[in-house]
């Protein structure tokens, strides 16, 4: 195993910029949610990374958490969007005013 | 040597389906990418030597998040947007924290890896999951107890509302 832990980080890193760059330019609320996803995926390769580096197991447990809790999230976030669809008829965040006027 | 070599590929391969998530223009496409993606992350835990939790993200990622994502996409019967947004000047804003934040995270892995060892830890038990069953079923059993109410919590509001009408 020669690999540094400089290549995880930085690939998490880029990762990372990608889901923001996912929330920040796109208007659909699903790939919104996608990329959530894949922010929550850069940080569990940085945690395994960490965990691995130090010989620790706490770090995949916490990586085990937040697979579930990102599982809890996508279903309520999609159960949202089903909602939002259902009354509006779009899931274009550009479109959806529940609270501006 | 091989180590090196699976993981460029791996990261090249997610890098580049991440980004044809970002910019493909049907959301099915989008998915199906992303699905990529998670593929190539596990493949990386198992260079990690994370074996039980690179099964765990095929399975619960690739394998049910994914498939609920493609399920609602369906469900909405969502088509492919005619074009993609323009880039506007709130946008480019947008793109300017973009940078700063990864000009941050790279400088703050370039400058602090040397506080930790150059190697992974050679313990062949981290990582398995007997070593993973024993500590969550002692040391972090109330936090699993929890993560069970949270998911019962999580599947009664999603019924909720997805059932429920507003006005």
């Amino acid at each position: 195993m020669g690999i540094p832990l400089t290549w995880y980080l930085t690939l998490s890193a880029v990762l990372f910029s990608i889901g923001v760059m996912g929330v920040l330019f796109r208007s659909n609320l699903i790939i919104i949610l996608m990329s959530v996803e894949l922010m929550l995926n850069a940080v569990n390769i940085t945690l395994i990374a960490f965990a691995q580096f130090m010989g620790d197991v706490s770090g995949q447990i916490l990586v085990f958490f937040v697979i579930s809790v990102a599982a809890a999230e996508a279903a309520i976030g999609l159960a949202i969007v089903i909602a939002i669809f259902r009354n509006k008829l779009t899931i274009d965040v550009n479109n959806i005013k529940l609270f501006r006027h | 040597m091989f180590p090196e070599v699976f993981f460029i590929v791996s990261s090249v391969v997610a890098v580049f389906a991440a980004l044809a998530m970002l910019i493909s223009r049907s959301p099915v496409q989008s998915a199906l990418w992303l699905i990529l993606v998670m593929l190539c992350v596990a493949g990386l835990y198992v260079t990690l030597s994370a074996d039980f939790i690179a099964v765990v993200q095929v399975l619960v990622y690739a394998g049910a998040i994914m498939v609920l994502f493609l399920f609602v996409i369906m469900l909405l019967n969502l088509g492919a947007v005619p074009q993609l947004e323009k880039i506007d000047f709130k946008k480019g804003l947008g793109f300017v924290l973009l940078t700063v934040i990864l000009a941050q995270l790279v400088y703050i892995t370039s400058t602090t890896s040397t506080a930790l060892s150059s190697k992974v830890i050679e313990n062949p038990e981290t990582g398995s999951a007997l070593k993973i069953a024993e500590e969550l079923f002692t040391r972090y059993l109330l936090p699993f107890e929890m993560i069970g109410i949270l998911l019962l919590v999580a599947t009664v509001g999603a019924v909720i509302l997805a059932k429920r009408t507003f006005e």
